[in-house]
């Protein structure tokens, strides 16, 4: 790690205006995705903000029957919170889903949204990467590229968004709400919260300079059957190669979102439409447009094949 | 508590010092980035209560909450694995919870209560989990173990807490202490010598003695 300054900020709004005043700044939650990327000096924050102390910790209602989940619950809690798991356990399977037991007892609810990708070229210095360093290249276009994007991606960049909890928030229509160093706050919807890499890879989210996340709206509950379905290389603490959170109703009918896939949680809503046709018509309207490489196409077929299990999952939960 | 163990080089310190060197010659940094000033390394005052002490330290900002341990606590029980959150080697518990301590700062930790694995038992009178990976033989070279006792000291009381995971059938069941339970819950604990079944049969057995 370079050598950078900490204080720890006392309000959402300070903090924002600490963030816009101090040249290299970076807020600081969880850390357990920007920690390691400061030892590998991938990150190079000179200064930190500790936004641990903001009281940004509790899970709320709203006042149109949904739930206002703070900033900074983590994701242990907000997985094994009562009314997550009764009213949109499709958020609470991805999150269980997701990281280690340790991991998710320090990662926030605003961290994991921001997280970065694993890509491994981003990770590795020596490689050529524009996400990481703008301009200088992608090289896993070309290489190792077995587990990376195959919708929305670009010249310039394949890489996937890691987070399990995105594409659950994703399905459920979630907003992410922000304060900016104006004192203006905002709702984002999580539909146009991440964005896709394009010629500006090295953005990730559509958050302005010292925006910080204070919560994560979710709508009134959808009833229906929440599934989680996550395909990974190995049973437990992996990242997904293709996941599917899935809110389907006894009609057949309901909402997808797709992880693994993307620069960004993955979800067309003209082809839920489709359901009722079954996995193959759903999944092609998904895909259309994929891009694929000799190491990645498989994705494809295992988009569908995950889709229809979860599909007949759902018809027996229904029975 | 660095002043009174003096210098004396150690093959850790000459170790940590080649890394830490290695480490420098590739680093990139944005062009924004690159414009900063250098910032120079600042000193802050923390204070931690570990396994009951209460002390106060002046750290380098950048100090993980696991060097602060080994380094300048010298409770070098807790383990450097990874030193990434891969490995699960550096698992302590902060006011009750198991967390990596690769992956937090010292700082960030200023007044919070750590348990590392010699503040839940000593040689003399062992924690029942400290005893249960003597009985079942839970490890073989032990690096990862101290890490392996406080996660699964932890799981326990996940369990017991109600806090569902990624193998539970039911979100709002009454889980028990399963070997598949087990099994998931410590995948975050890396064992290259390949103890799983041991660890099981150790946590099984204290799930079974406190039940």
């Amino acid at each position: 790690m370079i050598p950078f300054t900490y204080t720890r900020a006392t309000t959402p709004a300070e903090a924002a205006r600490a963030a816009i005043a101090t040249p290299g700044a970076r807020f600081i939650a969880g850390g357990t995705n920007l920690l390691d990327l400061m030892k590998l000096q991938i990150e190079t924050p000179r200064h930190l903000i500790d936004v641990n102390a903001l009281k940004l910790d509790t899970i709320a209602p709203t006042a149109d029957g949904g739930l206002r989940i703070g900033a900074l619950v983590r994701n242990t809690d907000l997985a094994a919170d009562k009314r997550v798991r009764r009213d949109y356990a499709v958020l609470s399977r991805a999150l269980l889903a997701g990281a280690s037991g340790q991991l998710r007892n320090k990662a926030t609810t605003a961290g994991n949204l921001l997280q970065r990708t694993r890509c491994p070229y981003f990770y590795d210095t020596n490689m050529a990467c524009n996400k990481r360093k703008p301009g200088s290249g992608c090289a896993a276009i070309g290489g190792f590229n077995r587990n990376l994007a195959v919708l929305g991606t670009s010249d310039q960049c394949i890489a996937t968004h890691p987070s399990d909890m995105a594409v659950a928030m994703r399905a459920l229509d979630a907003g992410v709400e922000t304060v900016k160093a104006d004192g203006t706050t905002r709702t984002i919807p999580i539909a146009d919260f991440h964005r896709l890499p394009g010629t500006t890879p090295e953005r990730d989210t559509n958050l302005e300079a010292g925006e910080l996340i204070t919560a994560v709206t979710l709508p009134r509950p959808l009833g229906g059957t929440h599934i989680y379905q996550k395909v990974r290389d190995r049973a437990s603490y992996a990242f997904a190669v293709v996941s599917v959170a899935a809110v389907i109703q006894p009609d057949g009918r309901g909402k997808l979102a797709f992880g693994g896939l993307s620069h960004k949680p993955w979800r067309v809503e003209p082809a839920e439409a489709l359901m009722p046709q079954g996995p193959h018509a759903t999944a092609a309207a998904v895909l259309a447009g994929a891009r694929t490489t000799p190491q990645n196409a498989f994705k494809l077929p295992l988009v569908e094949r995950t889709l229809d299990l979860v599909m007949t999952q759902a018809k027996g939960a229904k029975a | 508590m660095d002043q009174d163990r003096g210098y004396c080089p150690s093959r850790r310190g000459v170790l940590a010092g080649g890394i830490a060197a290695a480490g420098v010659a590739h680093a990139p940094l944005t062009a924004q980035e690159a414009a900063l000033p250098p910032t120079q390394p600042t000193t802050v005052p923390v204070t931690l209560k570990v396994n009951g002490r209460t002390n106060r330290l002046d750290l380098d900002t950048r100090t993980t909450l696991l060097d602060a341990l080994r380094e300048h606590w010298h409770l070098t029980g807790t383990k450097k694995g990874c030193d990434h959150g891969q490995c699960g080697a550096c698992t302590v518990l902060v006011d009750g919870r198991r967390i990596n301590s690769c992956l937090t700062l010292a700082v960030m930790h200023d007044g919070d209560a750590i348990t590392t694995v010699e503040g839940l038992g000593t040689p003399d009178k062992l924690h029942p989990m400290q005893a249960a990976f003597v009985k079942h033989d839970g490890y073989q070279c032990g690096y990862c173990t101290p890490g392996q006792i406080c996660s699964a000291v932890a799981v326990l009381g996940e369990i017991k807490a109600g806090i569902p995971s990624h193998v539970s059938a039911e979100l709002d069941g009454d889980y028990q202490p399963s070997a598949a339970e087990i099994r998931e819950r410590m995948s975050g604990n890396i064992c290259r010598c390949g103890a799983y079944s041991n660890i099981v049969d150790a946590m099984l057995d204290v799930a079974g003695a406190k039940a």
